[in-house]
């Protein structure tokens, strides 16, 4: 009987004592969690995929909540929520939010395989970063798609897939969340991440070719040549020429595919326009209307 | 006889030195040739001539682009056509200097003579003018990587050299560059090895040499009795066993001295020795004495099924089409164009590519051989970790590699790997081993680079 007494008391001064110290120690050692990450967390998607930049979906929120309390949310942007998410995490936070243009990832290559001859036969590992460090690939262009699909690898939605045709990746725009997964799995730097435009509709340069015309011109049968006729084809500056291939700033350019017709390599590709690109104008016309 | 050899790992691929008796021929003069600026390890050379210039033989075209860099030298007379892009050994287009070959017109402080010229009658060579004349040649590492032979010679103040050892060891299959030069060029080498050991302030020196060359190390043994016999020098040819890759110079350095250099960045002279290829050798001959900057060298062109696989002398600069086509041309049907041999060489894709100073050889591979077996999965034979010669297991880095866990591939040590290709020759599954374990070097030495800048 005494022994059952001695053992409840000095069990319950025990469990006295250690609820006396834990309870010192929650006050003294509390973290404080603002309970708008956890908020904030289960609105992001959860893919975890990096997109925004921050590692994880936790570490978005986490940088969102501190955004808001230093008073902006500038530069933060879930890809794969895209506006819808970001809306509803200002509505939560109290912010108002930067109407960021959806983004889509564009393969800069067009260099298929009727476009581009095979001079050699790869035997190596099968992905783009072997295969780019061992020399120009299969074919004679050092800037083009390697077509072994890293890009491929890297993407976790699924929106990227080498067609087996053409050898070159195609985007699924619906499926592209912008996350830039296969921008920096690209050892070539082919693909970018560009604005997706209304309705998709968008004008780019299908080439990142930096070699001479004349070289250029042997290795591929659309490569960009960087003969400057879209540069001074464009009426609102959104074309430059640098290092022998063109770009076209996407800030800037109206879509009206003027250069699209110019383009002697046909390098300059327009996608999701309802109609083909109007035809140019014959050579008196434009003579007399600089007349 | 105990005949030595490296330590750990090796293999031994078919030797097929079809070449080994075909003497040196010269090769002709090409109409064009290409000089890439980046023929070396380090920074590329800077033009210093114009389109439009005329050179000689031997006159400086690009000077030396920062301190790990070289001068590179004109091997051909004529005008300089343009400085333009080429496609060079990496596969890609690089900046070159194209020149027009007229004539054969030499500048005049080369001597051409044949005339052995010996360390005794020049007195005027201190070390630091033979370093500074091997500098000023241009002279980098003959063996293929590529590396300015001055910095090899002035070793960082923590380390002391203690001998020189020449490596003659040619343990590629195919290539016989080396041995054919050793045949033809002994004495030269011999002085070029005194002034190398002068230079690097040693009395010892070591020529290693495998034994499937007993000519060579017949000769050279004999050489060496006349020419160090009774001097303060003390070198001795050493006849090592047939195993790849004895030719790297971790390798060597184990076969010869047995010492271990430590994991990079320790370089041979961490453990006393300074390692030579016997080419460079004979180009510190030729430019220490001869005053002749380095734009010739000896190149193997071979391959099974061309007609007349052969030895040259050649200019570099010379697109490899030319050597081909004086070896009875390519080859019908699929073939594996190589700068260098079967083990290390570079598969390449033109064969407009000049011979640079690092092509010891132009191998080309045909038919089946040319291409690889289809990968199987892997049985965990542990053949690659039994072949490594730097003992790691390549089995588990190209996985950690291909799974991209670039931590624990730094924690297995995959930048000790020296890329030699044993463990892909050995793999009974033919995976590509290397390819995956080269990727993953890469990335890692980038790693650990830019981790070090931020310090």
């Amino acid at each position: 009987m005494n022994f059952i007494l001695i053992a409840v008391i000095v069990l319950g001064a025990i469990g006295l004592i250690a609820a006396v110290v834990l309870f010192v120690a929650s006050k003294k050692f509390a973290v404080f969690e603002d309970p708008r990450i956890a908020q904030v967390s289960e609105l992001l998607p959860g893919a975890n995929c990096g997109g925004c930049g921050f590692p994880g979906c936790s570490g978005m929120a986490d940088a969102l909540v501190k955004g808001a309390d230093a008073g902006s949310l500038d530069g933060l942007m879930c890809p794969v929520g895209g506006a819808e998410t970001m809306g509803k995490v200002a509505d939560l936070l109290g912010m108002a939010i930067a109407n960021t243009e959806p983004m889509v990832a564009v393969v800069r290559c067009n260099g298929t395989c009727e476009h581009r001859a095979k001079i050699a036969e790869y035997a190596g590992l099968r992905t783009c970063a072997a295969m780019n460090a061992c020399g120009a690939g299969e074919t004679a262009c050092g800037f083009g798609c390697l077509g072994c699909g890293d890009c491929e690898a890297a993407c976790q939605f699924g929106a990227i897939h080498v067609n087996p045709e053409t050898g070159i990746p195609e985007v699924d725009d619906e499926k592209c969340t912008s996350c830039g997964a296969c921008v920096k799995a690209c050892p070539r730097n082919i693909i970018e991440l560009r604005k997706k435009g209304p309705k998709g509709r968008r004008v780019f340069v299908s080439c990142v070719n930096k070699d001479k015309g004349a070289v250029a011109m042997k290795v591929c049968a659309v490569s960009c040549i960087g003969c400057g006729k879209c540069e001074k084809e464009c009426n609102f500056g959104a074309i430059t020429v640098e290092n022998n291939v063109a770009y076209i700033d996407f800030t800037k350019c109206r879509l009206c595919r003027k250069c699209v017709t110019v383009c002697p390599r046909h390098a300059i590709r327009d996608v999701n326009f309802p109609t083909p690109a109007p035809a140019p104008k014959p050579k008196e016309e434009r003579k007399e209307e600089k007349a | 006889m105990n005949i030595k050899t490296f330590s750990i790992g090796g293999i031994h691929p078919d030797e097929n030195k079809l070449t080994h008796e075909a003497v040196t021929q010269k090769a002709a003069l090409p109409k064009q040739a290409i000089f890439p600026l980046s023929q070396h390890i380090g920074a590329p050379a800077k033009p210093v001539v114009q389109k439009g210039d005329k050179v000689k033989v031997g006159t400086l075209i690009a000077e030396a682009g920062g301190f790990v860099s070289a001068p590179i030298y004109s091997s051909v007379s004529g005008t300089v056509f343009k400085i333009d892009t080429a496609i060079d050994a990496t596969g890609y287009r690089k900046p070159v200097i194209i020149i027009n070959v007229e004539g054969d017109e030499w500048e005049e402080s080369i001597d051409r003579s044949d005339k052995l010229e010996t360390v005794e009658a020049h007195p005027e060579l201190t070390p630091e003018e033979i370093i500074n004349r091997v500098k000023e040649a241009g002279v980098t590492g003959m063996g293929g990587a590529g590396f300015p032979t001055f910095i090899k010679l002035t070793p960082p103040p923590t380390a002391k050299a203690e001998c020189v050892i020449i490596n003659a060891v040619e343990c590629e299959p195919y290539i016989t560059a080396d041995f054919r030069l050793m045949m033809e060029k002994a004495d030269e080498i011999l002085v070029g090895l005194e002034l190398l050991m002068i230079a690097a302030k040693v009395t010892t020196g070591y020529i290693g040499i495998e034994i499937n060359k007993p000519a060579a190390i017949e000769l050279l043994t004999k050489k060496c009795a006349e020419k160090f016999g009774g001097s303060k020098y003390n070198v001795e040819v050493v006849p090592l066993k047939q195993r790849y890759p004895q030719g790297g110079e971790k390798q060597l350095v184990d076969a010869v001295i047995q010492r271990q250099v430590p994991a990079p960045p320790a370089i041979p002279v961490n453990v006393g020795a300074i390692v030579q290829n016997v080419g460079t050798a004979f180009a510190v001959y030729e430019a220490v004495m001869k005053h002749k900057p380095l734009f010739e060298r000896y190149t193997t062109v071979t391959g099974k099924n061309l007609q007349k696989p052969g030895n040259f002398l050649v200019r570099m600069g010379t697109p490899m089409q030319d050597l081909i086509d004086a070896c009875g041309g390519m080859p019908e049907g699929d073939n594996k164009l190589l700068a260098g041999g079967p083990m290390m060489g570079k598969a390449l894709t033109s064969t407009e590519v000049p011979i640079c100073k690092g092509t010891n050889s132009v191998t080309i591979i045909s038919g089946k051989e040319a291409r690889r077996k289809e990968p199987q999965p892997c049985i965990r034979c542990a053949k690659c970790v039994l072949v490594c010669p730097m003992g790691l297991e390549p089995y588990l880095l190209a996985k950690l590699s291909e799974v991209k866990n670039w931590d624990r591939c730094e924690h297995e040590d995959i930048v000790n790997c020296i890329e030699c290709g044993s463990c892909q020759f050995t793999c009974p599954a033919y995976r590509p081993l290397l390819d995956n374990i080269r990727q993953g070097k890469a990335t890692v030495m980038g790693i650990i680079r830019s981790r070090t800048a931020k310090k």
